[in-house]
């Protein structure tokens, strides 16, 4: 008993929460790594396109709030999602023709882009706090719960309750979709492949007759639907405010890199390393480690190996280790 | 006497804002034939193929397919026009499948393009079998095999081929001169460089040896081989 009470704390605590935010690091390192291998450079602005795309999205389900159109158990926003897509499919296409075809035309180094992108970024963070302000917004409607700790309780009769939010189930089932479909695009059909051909080799790719200007466009569409997705998942999920998505962008550069960038399968496994290890390092173990040991041995502490404040330094460490040893990353990407 | 079909005709030029790496060279290939381009390491080999692929500022001269002037075209607006090249390095795509390769060789065909692949697979068994494999998996003569496959997708009116038996065995070499003369017995004009100047002339219909960015010999592929200047100054003796 004590055994199956310490497996559902131990779910309920790390591996719901980490295989929830798992996903959404994997869909918002998918954006990085795409922009990576096509365009070929790394995308600051990228956390604050998927709070534009995440802000966008919300202001649509305030105003279908406001005319009473719902999804019945299901948050507003997957309603509003589509619009909040267009919307920064839109303004990514304006990015670029005002911004990154210059520098593209120019043949600019990498580091000049990643510069560029940091401008593009404190424009798109400005954009969005200037249109929603700098303050957290709540946007999630219908159930809260698949199953509440007291459902679980009555239900099993364990003394550990194990909730599962409903934003958690829609973020896995979301990313899951998602991914299938992006792989599909890429490996099916023929823009998808003309995509990776170019990533692989630009010259080639432009013998071989491929546009570059509209892979880039395609690569910017998929990199918007991928971003909005993404930051309103973590928006329904945790709460939206435009200071957290900046923050974000250090743990899905680092599940980017850690899975090798470039590499769309190694973003998501990527994204799920960060995770847990975020996940893990800052939970306090006290309770499982109750049930699990015997009683002259339980642990007075928390058993917490580092304080959540921290957490963004566990990203880092994690990205150091795996760098140290293996420098494309997990998942064979391109070094740089 | 007629024009051949591909002629790059007293190219002047280099790369960029360069000095001038060609020097009033000439370079051609009729139907049927193959032309083979031997010399010196830094004589321009792959210069002039590059320049008659529109890869390079040609301050003079022209280059002519089929009678057109197509001098100032992109390498891009060439392959449409039924030039079909593979660079000595990076001529696949590595992370790409046999299949994808061949694919996106065919990007520009809008039509049912599985006969010309049914075709490539049949000239290159190999790739048939290794189809589905990643193409920077595959050995360096099947590399080699899949990058001129990838340009015969476009079915050419006439292929190019930088140093295609580089950094291969001898026996792959062989292999795949045997197949470059069906590519050219199949009636596509084969334009090449090449290191291995013996086997590559012994093969040549026509063969073009440069120095420096000039035509120092030219003639049929069983001339040069004779000319006891070219035997002594290139083919050792």
């Amino acid at each position: 008993m004590d055994f199956l009470n310490a497996i559902v704390a131990l779910s309920n605590y790390v591996i719901v929460p980490g295989i929830a935010y798992g996903s959404q690091l994997a869909l918002g390192a998918l954006g990085v790594t795409l922009i990576y291998g096509i365009l070929r450079f790394s995308n600051f602005a990228h956390g604050d396109t998927m709070a534009f795309g995440a802000m966008v999205t919300i202001l649509v389900t305030w105003w279908m709030q406001s005319v009473g159109i719902s999804l019945g158990p299901l948050p507003t926003a997957l309603l509003a999602l589509p619009f909040g897509i267009l919307a920064t499919m839109a303004l990514l296409l304006a990015t670029d023709r005002l911004v990154y075809r210059f520098y593209r035309e120019q043949k600019a180094k990498p580091v000049i882009l990643v510069i560029v992108s940091m401008g593009v970024m404190f424009i798109m963070n400005g954009l969005v706090r200037f249109i929603i302000g700098p303050n957290d917004q709540k946007f999630l409607d219908g159930e809260r719960f698949i199953i509440s700790a007291r459902e679980f309780k009555a239900l099993t009769g364990l003394k550990e309750g194990l909730a599962i939010k409903t934003t958690q189930g829609l973020t896995v089932v979301t990313a899951v979709v998602v991914v299938i479909l992006l792989f599909w695009f890429l490996n099916r059909t023929r823009t998808g492949k003309s995509m990776r051909a170019y990533s692989d080799n630009e010259d080639l790719a432009l013998l071989s007759g491929i546009n570059p200007e509209r892979v880039v466009m395609y690569t910017w569409l998929i990199v918007a639907a991928l971003a909005t997705i993404a930051g309103t998942l973590y928006g329904l999920d945790k709460t939206f405010k435009p200071f957290t998505y900046f923050q974000l962008l250090l743990p899905i550069f680092a599940s980017a890199i850690v899975g090798g960038l470039g590499n769309p399968l190694g973003a998501i496994a990527g994204g799920f390393v960060i995770a847990f290890s975020e996940v893990t390092i800052t939970y306090a173990w006290k309770k499982v480690a109750r049930y699990l040991l015997p009683e002259n041995l339980e642990p007075d502490s928390l058993v917490q190996l580092l304080s959540t404040d921290y957490k963004f330094a566990v990203s880092f460490v994690i990205l150091l280790i795996v760098l140290l040893f293996k420098p494309t990353g997990l998942f064979k990407g391109k070094s740089v | 006497m007629s024009e051949p079909f591909l002629i790059g005709d007293a190219m002047t030029g280099g790369y960029g804002k360069g000095p001038d790496i060609l020097h009033d060279c000439t370079i051609a290939v009729d139907k049927g034939e193959i032309a083979v381009i031997v010399g010196p390491n830094g004589a321009g080999k792959s210069t002039a193929m590059k320049a008659v692929f529109g890869m390079l500022n040609m301050r003079s001269g022209a280059v002519r397919l089929d009678g057109e002037d197509i001098s100032t075209l992109s390498p891009q607006d060439r392959v449409v026009k039924g030039m079909g090249f593979v660079p000595q390095n990076q001529n696949i795509f590595t992370s790409l499948t046999v299949e994808e390769n061949l694919e996106m060789g065919a990007f520009i065909r809008r039509d049912d393009f599985s006969d010309t692949m049914t075709q490539v697979y049949d000239l290159f068994p190999i790739l048939k079998d290794k189809r589905l494999q990643p193409a920077g998996e595959l050995s360096g003569g099947q590399r080699q095999q899949v990058a001129v496959g990838r340009a015969l997708m476009t079915q050419p009116k006439v292929l190019m081929l930088d140093e295609p038996t580089a950094g291969v065995s001898p026996i792959v070499m062989d292999e795949l001169f045997d197949r470059i003369i069906e590519v050219a017995r199949s009636g596509i004009p084969i334009l090449m460089v090449e290191q291995n100047a013996r086997q590559a002339l012994e093969i040549a219909d026509k063969g073009y040896v440069l120095v420096q960015g000039r035509n120092a010999f030219s003639g049929t592929g069983q001339e040069l081989l004779n000319d006891p200047d070219v035997r002594k100054s290139f083919l050792g003796g």
